[in-house]
């Protein structure tokens, strides 16, 4: 860490250029170990993945824009929904949220950076090889994997070059989210200021610490399932071929004992952000600050028993699919009590709508109706009828992107002016808000239907009972891939070209020590640990 | 090709006893979503603008149904509150109406009843669905046993019981040379003109169906050659995997006759959508006569075929290798 003298630390406000960056492109951010600068990064990788995931999208809503092949190969469909679901989780979610974790929790736990800020850029600078590898293998003979992001054996070994590349690729992903997991634990458990009690650190730092366990814990699980399918595929192993004794049902085991926490993986975060922002803007503490994140820890917890509600329909024995129905009910009660807590934390405020409460209030409700589908497909004998249908993708979908990716947006909008010193545009940024709302509802919630009337995931053509919801559906996607334009330009007209300055507070109701730098942070805060007075921090009363 | 003299659009009609009108697709998609959403209509086979799930022809499928507006029903009360009270909050405490923010944050009652009243909406879930799952994971006591595998991208069924014989009869079926002709890129066929009898069956039409007498339990016996494959009928309620290397077995008793459609629903490859499945249930005299037509066109010898009680003991718990 380069050492800032903590006396000149208050000219930061108005000479917010003196602040030690290194000189050059190359050196500020190939070089950087600075927390903010990887937060940058992260964020602005995260964006472009996001557009990237989101453009082979457009290419799956285009082709069942209407029954009958139109425009791609049954093959290239494959690739693109194999390809948009590992860029979307590991290219656009997981990274966003390292992202805000960089920026954020040294901010609030009144720590000058991270605790292992060389660990740190190498765990960034490893993602755009990762996926350098992965999205080349469009370009390479045979195409990418076409076999589902969840790469069950037999059929992810029919590909070819891809499957060493898809597999080398997550395990540069893991190592990635593993280094930057031991990071933000190692940051939690020993940079909090003197008085930032772990009962007083605000739920978003809660959500990351338990977060950064689930990755520790499930990661390898992944390195490990997809190390035996290279196994299996180039070295003559036959762990799940079952002519050679194996059981390709037992990789659907491992994957999911990782996949189910990855789910809260992608959403624990998102649950920290929104119960920052939902107090700040009902100007009023967050109801049952320990109960949240009692909840938290407990729907970690529960992750780790539910991960064959994945796989009902494999032929589990009886008791087995019992135990993982109610094990996966079970987790609607800790869900359930944020989501009334959030509800309560409203009840009785004094609310303003501006763009970071939009996203979050549109978090509680269209997460919950994520929910609801969710306790449905838990129910064994209905999920009979469910599982692998557009029922399905409707569920994830309302969970990952009006669950995980509102979130981030609500949270880039909350804290765009303490980054960049200036307030995005309030006006443009509800647009983008609006158009996202109604046409993302527009895109999944006719895939209910579809998948309730009979229509499989992952297929090209379809009957033609399934037209007109198609049709909905894909307008509505062509309409909210368009409006992800909007937030691009908001970011960039805030950062660069805005000229209304943000205060320090930036919300009259925000809470928590990031609130009491400068606005834009500088380069270098809390070099010397603040004071903490326990009423600024986290949203009030923290006992209980 | 299957006979147009069988009602497509589901002799279930009829019989279901939630259905009391037909809906036609040439109504407007408000009745249609309305007629749907209050009567649960019998829709055998996917129909336009079908907004809910089928009720099924089996007793099964009828349960599962039951179990699924339950759920729904649940689900629907939940949100009334959550979301009633979100938008009373929004409604009635903004700031611009001169809301004055409250300090407290914590109720101890509040949050023991929001922790209780979901567990016990959960039991009352979990109890129904309890009782069904037991019921289809017996598969004991089935008059007749049909194996299913899985191939890119096609189904083999085999008649390896009926009446304690092995049949010998076992047979490939694919999607229809139409729906095939027309699914090609670029190929430039209206999916609309694709049809089976009167029902538009593009991508849900095979060469040879399935052919099962009705009134009989069936047990199924599901195996895969190549990768996964699921199958997948709804109107018999439940979609089991066929997995190369393992056995699973699960059954059905079809009550009505009907043809009823279905797909595989488990990513395998790239023909993964043309793999479809056509079941026609027929009266059991019916049936008998199409095994021995069946029979006598392979050539199989009855009296062979007698010999050989060779249906396997198909598992009831599937092993797990």
């Amino acid at each position: 860490m380069a050492a800032v003298n903590p006396a000149i630390q208050p000219a930061h406000d108005i000479h917010g250029e003196h602040d030690h960056k290194p000189h050059g492109f190359l050196h500020r951010w190939l070089f950087t170990t600075n927390h903010k600068d990887i937060g940058t990064l992260y964020l602005v990788f995260s964006l472009t993945m996001f557009f990237i995931g989101g453009s082979m999208a457009m290419i799956i809503r285009a082709e069942l824009f209407q029954p009958g092949m139109q425009l791609v190969q049954p093959e290239f469909f494959n690739e693109m929904t194999t390809m948009h679901a590992l860029i979307m989780i590991f290219g656009a979610i997981m990274p966003a949220f390292v992202g805000l974790a960089n920026w954020l929790i040294p901010m609030m736990i009144g720590a000058p950076d991270m605790a292992l800020p060389r660990m740190n850029n190498w765990s960034f600078w490893i993602l755009p090889f990762a996926f350098f590898l992965l999205i080349s293998e469009i370009f390479m003979p045979g195409g990418g994997p076409q076999g589902g992001w969840t790469m069950y054996p037999p059929l992810a070994l029919e590909g070819g070059y891809n499957v060493a590349f898809m597999i080398f690729s997550i395990h540069l992903m893991g190592i990635s989210s593993i280094m930057g997991a031991i990071n933000i634990i190692a940051t939690i458990l020993n940079m909090r200021a003197p008085g930032v009690d772990l009962l007083k650190m605000p739920v978003f730092v809660w959500s990351w610490l338990i977060t950064a366990f689930l990755l520790i814990a499930v990661m390898p699980v992944l390195a490990g399932a997809v190390t035996m399918l290279l196994t299996d595929k180039y070295f003559g192993t036959s762990f799940f071929n079952a002519a050679g004794g194996g059981d390709p049902v037992m990789y659907q085991h491992i994957f999911w004992f990782f996949g189910h926490p990855e789910v809260y993986i992608m959403i624990l975060p998102a649950f920290g952000i929104v119960s920052e922002i939902i107090p700040t803007f009902a100007r009023k503490p967050l109801f049952g600050y320990q109960a949240m994140v009692y909840a938290i820890a407990s729907i970690a917890f529960l992750s780790f028993i539910v991960w064959a509600h994945h796989m009902f329909t494999v032929g589990m024995p009886l008791g087995g699919e019992l135990f993982f129905m109610y094990a996966t009910m079970l987790i609607a009660v800790p869900t359930g009590v944020k989501v009334f807590n959030w509800v309560t934390t409203m009840w009785k405020g004094s609310l303003t709508f501006e763009t970071p409460m939009l996203f979050a209030i549109a978090f509680v409700i269209l997460f919950t109706i994520g929910g609801f589908s969710g306790v449905s497909l838990a129910l064994v004998p209905a999920d009979f009828q469910y599982q692998d249908t557009y029922f399905v993708v409707a569920h994830f979908h309302y969970v990952l992107v009006t669950g995980a990716a509102f979130a981030i947006m609500g949270a880039t909008y909350y804290w765009l002016p303490k980054w960049s010193g200036n307030m995005y545009s309030e006006k443009w940024g509800k647009i983008h808000f609006w158009n996202s709302v109604i046409w993302v509802n527009v895109l999944f919630f006719p895939q209910h239907f579809l998948g309730l009337a009979g229509m499989p995931r992952r297929i090209p053509d379809y009957n033609v009972a399934f037209a007109d919801f198609n049709m909905i559906s894909s307008i509505g996607g062509f309409l909210f891939g368009a409006s992800q334009l909007i937030f691009v330009g908001v970011i960039i007209h805030c950062v660069f070209f805005s000229k209304q300055r943000a205060t320090s507070r930036v919300w009259e109701g925000a809470r928590g020590l990031e609130w009491t730098l400068p606005s834009p942070a500088p380069y270098h805060s809390f070099t010397t640990p603040p004071v903490i007075d326990a009423n600024s921090l986290a949203h009030g009363d923290v006992t209980h | 090709m299957i006979p147009s003299g069988v009602s497509h659009a589901s002799a279930a009609l009829a019989r279901s006893p939630s259905s009391r009108r037909r809906v036609s697709s040439a109504f407007a998609p408000v009745l249609a979503v309305i007629a749907l959403l209050a009567s649960g209509v019998a829709l055998a086979n996917p129909e336009p603008w079908q907004l809910n799930l089928t009720p099924g022809v089996t007793s099964i499928s009828q349960r599962i149904w039951n179990l699924h507006m339950l759920g729904f029903y649940v689900c629907l009360g939940i949100g009334a509150v959550v979301f009633g009270a979100m938008f009373i909050a929004m409604w009635k405490f903004r700031k611009s109406k001169g809301a004055v923010p409250e300090q407290w944050s914590h109720s101890t009652k509040l949050e023991t009843v929001w922790t209780i009243v979901p567990i016990l909406l959960l039991i009352i879930l979990a109890w129904p669905a309890t009782k069904l799952l037991i019921d289809m994971a017996d598969t004991e006591n089935a008059d007749m046993t049909i194996k299913i595998t899985g191939y890119q991208w096609k189904w083999r069924y085999e008649y390896v019981d009926y009446g304690n014989k092995n049949t010998g009869v076992n047979f490939i079926s694919s999607l229809d040379a139409e729906s095939n002709r027309t699914r090609q890129l670029g190929s430039g066929l209206d999916p609309a003109a694709v049809k089976d009898g009167d029902y538009q069956s593009y991508l849900l039409n095979v060469d040879k169906p399935l052919v099962v007498p009705v009134g009989v339990k069936i047990r199924f016996v599901l195996t895969a050659d190549d990768v996964i494959h699921a199958w997948w009928v709804p109107s018999l309620g439940w979609k089991q995997d066929a997995i190369p290397g393992i056995i699973n077995s699960t059954w059905t008793e079809i009550p009505t006759p009907g043809v009823y459609r279905g797909q595989c629903a488990e990513l395998c490859g790239k023909d993964h959508a043309f793999m479809p499945i056509v079941v026609k249930a027929v009266p059991k005299a019916e049936f008998e006569q199409w095994l021995a037509s069946e029979q006598a066109a392979e050539g199989i010898n009855q009296a062979a075929a007698t010999a050989d009680t060779a249906a396997p003991a198909a598992p009831t718990t599937p092993p797990q290798g």
